[in-house]
């Protein structure tokens, strides 16, 4: 099946039909149009993979996918324009460019915690550079899987633009054909999984992974409006279930226990006293997940440092908030990346401890820090390496098109938004222009002393040296 | 297995660790200590001249002229221009932030990656090994160059040479064969740039996924020239040169980005053919001007090519192999067959077919059959034919009336697509291939919009509505509004 698919798609990439830029504008705009249009539907299917509250289906998904699609249609002409550089007085007279060219056919397999803006996302990016598209959705939120096996061929063009539903049979599947490119979103077990079976056709791969996204909180901070901050890029993510959610905090012993007292002011006001009812909250994607993060908080290890919520209804497949302080840094809950709403608090002496720490670990996909202490964010900026960084706020920098969205180290390779998302499904093709003038004989064999003198000229750049080529020297002996 | 059955540590292994500690001190993020690095970089080449062209001369048989051009003399430029542009590369980047998120700035600020590993290939020795350290020095990343063991000179001359010029503790030259990559592959690195062929490609690649180790893979593939009709002499003669200097003269047509067959109108073929015989008969007048087959095993390679009747029946020009001296006459055939090895395989040495097709623009569709090369070349003064070949074909680069020379370009990015590999370095993007570009976004705590936080109802959503239309208008008369 995946071959047959792959094979159809080549076809359709190798007539052309992807290329013309009313093509793809005509694509992004009917994708505006779905969005518009199953607005509904989409957040119902969200609600059923996720019991995604509405307004996290708009805020996160819905909304970010409509102005992916319009700013890449707003960017697409400027960005399909090939781009004139410098060419080089050794190369005079010349002339060059960089020429964006389409990758040809690519697959990306989307994730199940933002199914459907993950799977769009990178869509619109493929689609804007001109390539063909297969998507695999997550079969773990398969009710936005099957939205999209309905939706998709309603609005684009099926003969360029396929879903392929399944798991890991039709997954592996896929991964065995030829692409052009792969993109990723995902854990890193699947990511290795995926760069090895890419690297038996030579496909380059972007993968969006996930890490321990640290959030330093220093005391000399606003700390209402932090809090609410941190809480909201937590629990108001999925419940935690976000690969830019924060993962754990770091602060100071002595500020420690304000923090606490301010998170669960504002965790009250947020979900009330009974979170487990709140209709604000996401629920855990599958008893799979309900399983591994109950046993993380039961772990006789943290299970006397919680201070807040631990409360779980496996019926509802719901987990309220809990906050725990001072966990022993062996406990699973400080190896493995939590993606739940476990918020464990680490206590260190002077705060700068705090980049140490996060240094030792592996580098996440987003870090964060809370403080108006100008020296420390410029520590932070400059040592501690992260897919993103954001000071004094939580996932924002995800909305920002102009900056580019991705992993580095075990969170990823490659990046995307805005025209980072052209670019990686683009390759970017060098075109260099001469004409039959500017012959310099210096060039070519016999090779004598002089021909090298004015080669070396010419290298460096020496217009004496290109005066002297251009006029034929040296003169060749007859 | 150890003798006490626990399993062994890869080899390497406190290297990769000391390397580790070196960049965790922070050394390699000084700016002065990588424009140092750079600086000891243009006076290894410089002072050190004559011993470069010595090793390529004993590994390759690689004239001076083409030494100093392909190799040394681009390099030189190409680390003076890192020097001078460091500054700028380094610097973070403002990026546009929309309104919603005021007060907000927002920055793109390239880091090293880490401790990075370069595979260089045999053909281009020093350059494909010092072009990306050059890369990964000014990136501000700890280094492991791993040079070809096929080019042993060199190797050594980089074993012995880049302690004394470069920070020691910080680039390392690891001598070996394929046994050594291998294991050098069983580490975890930051990145990993590989120049070579694809089957070994694809190894590094395997092995790389298991550590989520980022690849760049420079592979070869079969580069094409189009000739078209050239209607002066002038620009005829001009072409052969071109076409001559990007086959023979350049380290004997060994190169990932030479031209490895033509495609020419039957018309003109006698034309070309009787040119290049000419001018080749210039160029290479006395022995020595061309540089040799690598080893005997390449040699019997480019021999096994002309095996086959059929392709050795279309030589016209050349054709005598010296096994003695390693050497092969610059070899011209007329269209042997497609399906023949020669045909398929990527040839890495002077022999050129040509294959004529009725009209020139049949050249077109030819090339889009193939895989996509890391070059294509096109001589023709037809600017509709110039448009269709960038529009309809694939490749690393084209490059119109030259080739070889868009390798000194320091402005545009060199590297493949498809086959030919993906990753692109050279001038800044020799820089951007060994960092990461990470996003910041700072906020401030004042301005506060209470519609971002949960519980959630419909006003909050209404207000957000507007924020998403970037409808500033109307969200502020909204937060009139709905102020309590």
């Amino acid at each position: 099946m995946a071959e047959e698919v792959a094979r159809e798609l080549r076809a359709s990439f190798k007539a052309g039909r992807t290329r013309p830029a009313e093509w793809r504008a005509a694509q992004l705009r009917a994708l505006v149009r779905m969005i518009e249009e199953k607005e509904a539907d989409i957040s119902a299917a969200l609600h059923a993979d996720l019991a995604k509250p509405t307004m996290e289906s708009y805020l996160h998904e819905i909304s970010l996918a409509k102005a992916a699609c319009k700013f890449a249609l707003k960017g697409m002409n400027s960005w399909v324009k090939p781009e004139k550089v410098p060419a080089a007085i050794t190369t005079f007279p010349s002339s060059a460019q960089i020429v964006s060219e389409p990758l040809g056919v690519v697959l990306i397999i989307s994730a199940w915690n933002y199914p459907f803006l993950l799977s769009i996302d990178p869509v619109i990016g493929a689609i804007a550079a001109g390539n063909a598209v297969v998507l695999k959705p997550s079969e773990i939120a398969p009710a936005t899987s099957s939205l999209f096996a309905k939706l998709l061929p309603e609005y684009v063009d099926n003969s360029c633009i396929k879903v392929v539903e399944g798991g890991v049979p039709e997954t592996t599947d896929l991964l065995e054909q030829k692409w052009d490119k792969i993109f990723y979103t995902g854990n890193g077990t699947v990511g290795r999984i995926v760069m090895a079976a890419a690297a038996k056709h030579l496909t380059p791969v972007a993968l969006e992974l996930g890490g321990k996204c640290p959030v330093i909180v220093d005391s000399d901070v606003d700390l209402h409006v932090a809090v609410k901050r941190i809480a909201v890029g937590k629990w108001g993510c999925n419940n935690g279930q976000a690969c830019i959610a924060p993962d754990y905090i770091i602060t100071t012993k002595s500020f420690a226990p304000q923090l606490v007292d301010s998170l669960k002011r504002v965790l009250e006001r947020f979900y009330g006293q009974d979170p487990l009812q709140s209709e604000d909250l996401s629920r855990i994607v599958n008893s799979k997940h309900f399983q591994r993060l109950t046993n993380l908080i039961e772990d006789k290890k943290v299970a006397d440092k919680i201070v807040y919520g631990g409360q779980a209804d496996e019926k509802q497949l719901k987990i309220a908030p809990t906050v725990l302080l001072d966990v022993p840094l062996d406990s699973e809950l400080m190896t493995e990346e939590i993606f739940g709403p476990i918020l464990p608090i680490l206590t260190v002496e002077k705060i700068e401890e705090s980049i140490d720490f996060v240094n030792s670990k592996t580098k996440p996909l987003a870090a964060y820090l809370f403080t108006k202490n100008k020296k420390l964010q410029d520590n932070f900026v400059s040592n501690v390496p992260a897919g993103g960084m954001l000071v004094n706020d939580v996932a924002l920098h995800l909305a920002n098109p102009h900056l580019p969205f991705g992993g580095v180290g075990d969170s990823g390779m490659g990046s995307y938004h805005g025209k980072f998302s052209f670019d990686c499904f683009s390759h970017k093709k060098a075109v260099l222009i001469r004409g039959f003038g500017g012959e310099a004989t210096a060039r070519y064999p016999p090779y004598t002393q002089e021909k090298q003198k004015i080669l070396r000229g010419l290298i460096n750049g020496s217009f004496i040296a290109l005066i002297l080529a251009l006029l034929g020297f040296p003169r060749e002996k007859r | 297995m150890g003798s006490d059955g626990e399993e062994r540590a890869p080899e390497f292994g406190s290297m990769v660790g000391e390397l580790r500690e070196v960049y965790e001190s922070g050394r390699t993020r000084d700016m002065e200590w990588r424009r140092s690095q750079l600086r000891g970089l243009v006076r290894l080449l410089e002072e050190k001249e004559e011993d470069i062209f010595d090793a390529l001369r004993e590994d390759l048989g690689k004239p001076r002229g083409e030494a100093f051009r392909d190799e040394v003399g681009v390099l030189v430029k190409s680390v003076k221009d890192k020097l001078q542009n460091l500054g700028k590369w380094a610097a973070p980047e403002k990026v546009e932030t929309p309104l919603v998120a005021f007060p907000a700035s927002a920055f793109v600020v390239p880091e090293p990656l880490g401790v990075v590993l370069i595979f260089s290939c045999w053909n281009l020795p020093i350059g494909l090994a010092l072009e990306p350290l050059s890369g990964a020095l000014a990136a501000g990343n700890a280094v492991v160059v791993k040079p070809s063991e096929l080019a042993p000179s060199t190797a050594a001359f980089l074993a012995a040479n880049i302690p004394k010029y470069l920070d020691s503790k910080v680039v390392k030259v690891v001598e070996g064969g394929p046994e050594a990559g291998e294991t050098l592959m069983e580490h975890r690195w930051d990145k990993v740039l590989f120049t070579g062929s694809g089957r070994v490609g694809r190894i590094i690649m395997t092995k790389a996924a298991k550590h989520l180790t980022p690849v760049a893979l420079e592979l070869g593939s079969k580069c094409p020239c189009i000739v078209d009709w050239l209607d002066s002499q002038r620009d005829s003669q001009v072409a052969v040169n071109r076409i001559i200097g990007a086959k023979w003269s350049t380290c004997a047509g060994q190169a990932c980005i030479a031209i490895d067959y033509i495609l020419v109108e039957e018309e003109f073929a006698p034309i070309l053919i009787e040119l290049l015989k000419s001018t080749l008969k210039t160029f290479f007048a006395k022995p020595g001007h061309m540089a040799r087959v690598l080893n005997e095993r390449q040699f019997q390679r480019l021999g096994a090519l002309l095996d086959d009747p059929r392709v050795a029946s279309s030589v016209v020009h050349g054709g005598y192999f010296d096994p003695k001296t390693l050497s092969i006459e610059p070899t011209i055939l007329l269209n042997p067959p497609l399906d023949s090895d020669i045909m398929t395989e990527e040839i890495f040495g002077p022999l050129l077919p040509i294959i004529t097709v009725k009209k020139i623009e049949d050249s077109i569709r030819f090339l889009k059959s193939k895989p996509k090369p890391l070059a294509i070349y096109a001589f023709t003064t037809n600017e509709k034919l110039k448009r269709r070949i960038i529009e309809e074909t694939s490749s690393g680069s084209v490059t119109f009336n030259d080739a070889i020379v868009q390798y000194g370009l320091d402005s545009i990015p060199f590297g493949g697509v498809g086959h030919s590999g993906f990753g692109q370095y050279h001038g800044k993007y020799s820089f951007e291939m060994f960092s990461h570009k990470k996003a910041v976004l700072k906020r401030s705590f004042l301005i506060e919009f209470m519609f971002r936080y949960p519980p959630w109802d419909d006003g909050k959503l209404g207000m957000l509505r507007h924020v998403f239309r970037f409808d500033y208008v109307n969200l502020f008369l909204a937060l009139l509004g709905l102020r309590r």
